[in-house]
């Protein structure tokens, strides 16, 4: 966390399924459990089971958190275009856009960082259903908001038994994939 | 709900604590019937409530649910169901027949937007005043709303401990931020809620009346299916339960169950104030809002205002005394509420014109903006 003042929020976007609820969680978990910090999670998604727009808010501070919900955005992911659309205004000036480049087209705005999440996900850990924990790995190595050791160790305690390696790996090939796309922008 | 078991710091989330209080308070009994935004403590309690020797129970409706931890309770157990407001509207009928014949149970309701099926992943503070009056007929009752998700261990613990000891029916008002927020909490050592136990009958009493009937106290309530046989019926009755057209003993009976409740709203206030000492305006709120009204009042502070807040954790029975103790220091009350209108008429006949109170609503299905709340109140002085 770069931050001087302590609040720091995090915008995960996209639709109905994508697992960016436990996405949100998972980042509370390192946060807070591991990395000592106050956290609030909140969440907004429409009455559908499945699709819809979906949206979590993890705020992080190392003082009392009253309003729950982000309002100036240090970090926003948006899995699709409907998310990118609708969420990128939240964004601060200097704050960090990242966009899953296999389903943004047009994430409208001249500072993004464009990493495919949900291709990675489907080529390199056999299953698209991944590609939240791809997403997981990349926005931490790129905003370093939680200790990389953190992540991996709420990563591991709460999935499934039998995918902590194919989880493991999902970390990986986020952390790796958001080196090289900070490699390519500067 | 997981964390570290070393240093106790957990991430949960509210619906999760709420169960955790309840079983914490000795909660053995769950009816209840899945809705949005309350439906993870069914989940909770259908997945923890047989591990312990309890007993979860999915009904075909809230109607039947309702009865059913009526039904519960009276056996002796504590019994606890959760809704929404449509539920809730569903319960009314039943939560009357618990007030009447003094049948303590806990009901949570964890708010959405409404009326009707409404939005139902979308927050609302709209239920306050039918928590207080949903259910036909004069009656009293408690109702509690947490603004955090510790609170929600804490508040549901006591509803289930306010409940025995009063003999009544006890709500916990949530809503959808609360109930679907995770917080970072130090959860409370196993052991840490005291719950008042229900007074009962010793077996061998002679002539046990199980009603109150106007004592200001609260009757022994002896465990259905017991060696004390009683009534309990839904008609207005007698200290032994059977019904009753007498007009002294109709009037016994419930000014007995209001005035049980009433007479001790100013001990069961429990309230939350953020710079009350020398302010000039002040945020009444709750739940959710207050949460965001405590941000406001920290922004109105460092713009040179005089603004403080007063936190209701004890929603119904409202306690007026606070706030006729702050008002002589007050230039104006401001209610920040999730609905048109509830709890700031309670405000209202408080302070009975003392001092100006100014209500501030939102309704479209979205928690308040700190800044939303810091421009009305600036807007306000300047008027």
């Amino acid at each position: 966390m770069t931050k001087s003042s302590g609040r720091f929020e995090i915008r995960l976007s996209g639709s109905g399924g994508q697992g960016l609820m436990l996405a949100g969680k998972l980042l509370a978990e390192a946060a807070s459990v591991y990395g000592g910090k106050n956290t609030v999670q909140t969440q907004s998604y429409g009455p559908e089971a499945r699709g819809g727009k979906s949206k979590t808010d993890i705020v992080i501070s190392t003082d009392d958190i009253d309003y729950p919900k982000a309002t100036s955005v240090d970090v926003l992911v948006a899995m699709t275009q409907v998310s990118a659309d609708e969420y990128r205004h939240s964004l601060k000036e200097d704050g960090l856009f990242v966009v899953d480049s296999y389903l943004v087209d047009r994430p409208g705005r001249d500072s993004v960082i464009g990493i495919p999440f949900t291709l990675l996900a489907i080529e390199q850990c056999g299953r698209a259903l991944f590609a939240n924990v791809v997403a997981l790995g990349a926005i931490v190595e790129l905003s370093k908001v939680v200790e990389w050791d953190s992540l991996e160790k709420t990563v591991l305690a709460r999935v499934p038994s039998g995918t902590e390696e194919a989880n493991k790996k999902a970390l990986a090939v986020g952390r790796e994939a958001a080196r090289r796309a900070v490699g390519e922008v500067s | 709900m997981s964390g570290s078991k070393e240093r106790s710091i957990w991430v949960m989330q509210g619906n999760e604590a709420c169960s955790v209080g309840a079983v914490a308070a000795g909660v053995n009994f769950f009816a209840g019937y899945p809705i949005t935004p309350s439906s993870e403590i069914a989940e909770f309690m259908a997945k923890h409530l047989p591990l312990i020797g309890g007993r979860f129970i999915q009904m075909e409706d809230e109607i039947a649910s309702m009865a059913a931890i009526i039904g519960a309770s009276l056996a002796g157990a504590r019994s606890m169901i959760a809704t929404s407001g449509p539920g809730f509207s569903l319960m009314q009928e039943n939560l009357g027949l618990a007030c009447l014949a003094e049948i303590p149970c806990v009901i949570v309701n964890v708010q959405r937007a409404g009326p009707s099926t409404g939005l139902p992943t979308q927050p609302a503070q709209g239920d306050v005043m039918q928590a207080r009056w949903g259910t036909h007929g004069d009656h009293a009752i408690i109702a509690l709303a947490p603004a955090t998700v510790l609170e929600c261990i804490e508040l549901t613990a006591c509803c289930v401990s306010l409940s025995e000891q009063f003999r009544t029916p006890v709500v916990l008002l949530l809503d959808e931020v609360i109930g679907h927020m995770r917080e970072s909490v130090e959860v409370p050592a196993q052991g840490a809620y005291r719950v008042h136990a229900r007074p009962l009958p010793s077996d061998e009493q002679e002539d046990y009346q199980p009603f109150c009937g106007g004592c200001s106290g609260v009757p022994p309530m002896a465990h259905f299916g017991g060696p004390h046989r009683f009534h309990v019926t839904g008609l207005t009755h007698d200290e032994r339960g059977f019904p009753t057209m007498v007009p002294e003993e109709v009037d016994k009976k419930i000014r007995g169950i209001v005035d049980k409740i009433e007479l001790k709203a100013d001990d069961l206030a429990m309230n939350e104030e953020t710079m009350t000492d020398d302010c000039e305006v002040l945020l009444f709120s709750y739940g959710s809002s207050a949460r965001v009204a405590k941000a406001s009042v920290r922004t109105l502070r460092e713009r040179g205002v005089k603004a403080g807040l007063l936190r209701v954790k004890t929603i119904w029975p409202f306690s007026g005394k606070r706030l006729r103790e702050l008002a002589p220091q007050l230039r104006s009350i401001i209610v920040p509420e999730m609905n048109l209108g509830q709890l700031v008429t309670e405000v209202e006949r408080a302070v009975a014109g003392a001092v100006p109170v100014r209500h501030f609503g939102r309704v479209d299905g979205h928690l308040f903006e700190p800044d939303q709340i810091t421009d009305f109140v600036l807007e306000e002085i300047a008027s």
